[in-house]
């Protein structure tokens, strides 16, 4: 225990040091947030910690992290690593700081704002903190406390130019650090906004990459948000994602996981107007000793609404994936149609897969059903094509795809359907399959 | 089977639909309420158990105290307030018992007669379709019918604590070697204080020749009952188990905290049957048994096989996962249940099927029903462990809510270690359906039988693996707990 004390005043250090520099609209909510960690800490806790029960939250908490500075870098390096495309609004940010925008410059009604500065007005940072909950949930806190610069993304109403917002987190790799990137999306009525998260770097010992996005989905709003992981395996990734749909709003997520030491994505999404609906899809693909879980919850509120729940995983190596998927359905949510659905394909007998996808329903007028499969390469398939003339390593790679291609194939924006095509295929693992 | 009076019986107690409510006027011999390790002595002092057994419950006893009652399990979602464990008579036992009848000619007249009126007829002429019954009464058995059937097949079936002085080998051997003394809060107490319960032993070799049928009764007030069964089939054996339980209707709630171990060998199969109608509560949540209870089947040997079926309609409270551990090559392992909720019970049930063999197998099929305010919840694990290659687990679970005030829940883990296994789950939530209903009505059929008969369709699929007699039962079990649930 005391070595988790020594880590909570390094916390406390770092945060006197920053408090100063700190936008002073944040002032209050930083101080709030950190006396609910210094409060409730991490969640490590083993026994009854049904939130954390497949992952281990103590490897990433009893490291002492201090803040990554900022450094500037090259960003045709950016380039080869993250996908981006001269028609999006590229912004990056190095270890949680904005470094620039390298777009040409694209003329856009959507008002993007740093929260770092201090100029804000008020209807813009009133909504920072104003979804995200992190009453009983330490790095949720954490992030809060210490969030530096982050875009607040502003869509007008009746904005539909389909522009792709593309926002790059590129975590540098110091050894020891720790960054807190913090997102913030609202929408006004009747627009649709395309936004792009990546999570890309890493290396160097030890390395956290601790985020918070909000997404407000206005009345008869659309947004697709799409969320890439890919860090190297000594990263530490532990993500939140917290969406608010009103009225006739609309919220699609993928989601994509290829690389990190440990990663968690907490995604919740609370439907709170009438017919509003999301469809939540993503793909994980772990591999050598990555730790990858998807934690995701949806909250439905009102009546007549729809949800779709669908995450696939492909396992190799010593990898371990864990899903947990929850539909709740309150009294009032009559009408809901509800689906979730988790498939897992396991390569490896070293690979260990914990799938909880768990329903608690309120309301009789529903129709919900989730599903959960797991299993290895059909050998009937694979034989079909072995008997064309398709060699065993090839017909695999192809099954693999196919299964992947499922959700790949949901992307909506050319550009990055083909980078992630790619970069899945480039990604698989070459050695033969063993039937 | 035209006689409907296998547990259910009218008894004339008016304003409930628990017809099982009245209890029997028997002199009991009680222990004084409350626990500590001179409970555990007198228990075990007065069922003249050898040292090893005693030792065992002491055990239990001290690891239940050190572990404190926070150690109870919080995880599932069931709602009531903290029990006082100290508030509960532990053992309990009709007083003429003391005599032990050497034949049912010998049994007290009175408990014939409440078990008769119980519809369980303990008299041997009364044949009930070939079923050896073991009456058990609060803490003890009373009676164990076809004795000389059951010995010339070499089955040994008989109470528990008869067994541990006949065959203390047996039982050394066996006695918590599927659920540890240690296992979790309950069978740690049940461990300590276990009463009475049925005891099975099938010779290699032998297929039982009537189906075993043990009833349980709650009779004492304040008493908990704690039973304990311990159920063997040895190499190629097979053995078909009832159980059956009701318990009076009282103010205030009624702990049960049973623990079953099943163990089957290379080749055997155990089929284990619950029909569970303790006292639910009245109509505002007030009363009801607490039902805790920890069964679990070992399938040890090669191509061994054990299947769990449930009707769960009674209890306040239902907290039980049946189990199997899958630990032969080949072994196979079912549950199938249904789970009923009306008024304001809470179910919290399911199962954990653990695959450590090869080529293992395991089939769950679980129908949940809530209406009125009654939460129920099938919690599920399937556990695939490196070495089960080619395991298989199919598990299907549907909910059927009636009312808008009930609630249905889902919450399997699903845990894969093993890249041959092949394993699926699905399940669904719906109310019952308005097409359907519509088309039996204008049949001229009335809503509340509309109702009655799709859901008894919805929970077909299970009451056929129960035995023939207990699927009649099951399903007049349904219709009573449906009463009021629609208009």
């Amino acid at each position: 225990m005391q070595e988790t004390s020594l880590i909570l005043n390094k916390y406390e250090e770092d945060f006197d040091s920053i408090s100063s520099n700190n936008p002073k609209w944040s002032s209050d909510l930083r101080n709030k947030a950190m006396d609910t960690f210094r409060e409730i800490g991490f969640p490590v806790r083993r026994k009854g910690n049904e939130k954390w029960k497949y992952t281990n939250a103590r490897p990433i908490a009893s490291v002492e992290y201090s803040s990554a500075k900022f450094e500037k870098i090259d960003s045709d390096d950016i380039k080869l690593i993250a996908p981006w495309h001269e028609s999006w609004i590229n912004l990056l940010f190095v270890n949680g700081h904005y470094q620039e925008t390298f777009s040409d410059n694209l003329s856009t009604n959507i008002q993007i704002s740093n929260m770092a500065s201090d100029d804000l007005a008020v209807n813009l940072t009133s909504n920072v903190g104003g979804i995200m909950d992190y009453s009983d949930d330490g790095f949720a806190a954490l992030n809060t406390a210490f969030m530096s610069d982050g875009p607040i993304i502003t869509v007008p109403e009746g904005e539909n130019s389909g522009i792709v917002i593309n926002l790059i987190f590129y975590n540098q790799g110091l050894s020891d650090t720790v960054n807190y990137p913090r997102v913030l999306i609202t929408t006004g009525g009747n627009s649709t906004v395309n936004v792009i998260e990546n999570y890309v770097g890493g290396s160097g010992d030890q390395t956290f990459t601790n985020s918070v996005s909000e997404i407000y989905v206005g009345e008869d709003a659309t947004v697709n948000h799409y969320r890439l992981m890919n860090e190297t395996d000594d990263t530490y990734d532990v993500g939140y994602g917290r969406v608010r749909i009103d009225t006739n709003g609309t919220f699609n997520s993928r989601s994509f996981f290829r690389g990190c030491g440990i990663g968690r994505y907490d995604l919740n999404v609370s439907i709170e107007g009438e017919n509003a609906s999301c469809d939540l899809q993503g793909l994980y693909f772990t591999n050598g000793a990555q730790h990858m879980d998807n934690f995701i919850n949806i909250d439905h509120v009102r009546p007549n609404c729809q949800s779709n729940l669908f995450y696939k995983g492909i396992l190799a190596g010593r990898s371990r994936a864990v899903f947990g998927g929850t539909v709740l359905v309150r009294k009032e949510a009559q009408k809901t149609d509800s689906i979730q659905s988790d498939k897992n394909l396991i390569l490896s007998p070293h690979a260990e897969v914990d799938s909880k996808p768990a329903l608690f329903i309120y309301a009789d007028d529903v129709k919900c059903a989730h599903g959960a499969t797991a299993g290895n390469i059909d050998a009937d398939t694979v034989f079909y094509m072995r008997s064309r003339g398709i060699d065993l390593e090839a017909a695999s790679r192809l099954i693999i795809y196919g299964f992947a291609g499922e959700i790949i194939d949901t992307v909506e924006i050319p550009e990055l359907r083909s980078y992630l095509a790619e970069s899945f295929l480039n990604s698989l693992p070459s050695h033969r399959f063993e039937f | 089977m035209a006689d409907q009076k296998v547990i259910s019986r009218q008894t004339g107690v008016e304003d409930t639909q628990y017809k099982w409510g009245f209890e029997f006027d028997i002199e009991s011999e009680v222990a004084p309420k409350g626990l500590n390790e001179g409970t555990v002595r007198f228990i075990s002092a007065k069922k003249k158990e050898p040292d090893w057994l005693l030792k065992w419950r002491l055990k239990a006893f001290e690891h239940w105290v050190d572990q404190g009652d926070d150690a109870s399990p919080k995880w599932a979602k069931l709602n009531f307030e903290d029990i006082d464990f100290q508030d509960i008579i532990y053992y309990a036992a009709p007083k003429s018992s003391d005599d032990a009848p050497k034949s049912l000619d010998d049994v007290d007249p009175e408990i014939l007669e409440a078990f008769d009126k119980l519809g369980i007829p303990l008299h041997e002429q009364e044949k009930l379709s070939g079923v050896a019954i073991d009456a058990v009464l609060d803490s003890v058995s009373v009676a164990t019918t076809y004795q000389d059937m059951l010995k010339e097949a070499g089955v040994i079936f008989c109470p528990i604590s008869e067994a541990v002085q006949k065959y203390p080998d047996l039982v050394q051997k066996y006695l918590g070697s599927v659920v540890p003394y240690s296992d979790n809060f309950y069978a740690t107490l049940n461990s300590a204080v276990f009463s009475d319960g049925s005891f099975c032993y099938v010779p290699p070799g032998v297929r039982c020749p009537i189906e075993l049928m043990t009833y349980f009764r709650i009779n004492e007030a304040d008493s908990g009952q704690f039973e304990r069964t311990l159920i063997i089939a040895d190499e190629g054996s097979y053995v078909s188990y009832l159980e059956g339980c009701t318990a009076p209707m009282r103010k205030s709630h009624q702990l049960h905290a049973a623990v079953v171990e099943l163990v089957a060998l290379k080749d055997a199969e155990i089929k284990y049957s619950t029909l569970q109608n303790w006292y639910p509560g009245d109509k505002n949540g007030e009363g009801g048994v607490y039902n805790f209870v920890t069964k679990r089947g070992a399938a040890r040997g090669e191509n061994s096989k054990i299947s769990w079926t449930q009707v769960e309609t009674g209890s306040a409270i239902t907290w039980k996962y049946p189990s199997v551990i899958l630990q032969g090559d080949n072994s196979v392992g079912e549950f199938y249940s249904v789970a009923l909720v009306n008024n304001y019970q809470q179910a919290d049930t399911g199962t954990k099927m653990i695959h450590i063999g090869k080529n293992t197998k395991s089939t769950i099929i679980a129908k949940g029903i809530s209406a009125g305010k009654a939460q129920s919840t099938y919690r599920g694990q399937v556990s695939i462990l490196p070495g089960a290659d080619n395991a298989r687990n199919f598990t299907q679970c549907d909910s059927l809510l009636i009312g808008d005030e009930c609630g249905a829940h889902t919450v399997p883990y699903i845990e894969v270690r093993n890249p041959t296994a092949k394993m699926g789950h699905e399940a669904t939530t719906s109310k019952v359906n308005d097409d359907q209903l519509f088309y039996l009505q204008q049949r001229g059929i009335d809503l509340e039988e509309s109702n009655y008969m799709i859901i008894n369709g919805f929970c077909r699929g299970i009451f056929k693996e129960l035995p023939f007699e207990f699927a009649m039962e099951a399903s007049q079990l349904l219709r009573v707990s449906l009463e009021g649930t629609v208009g």
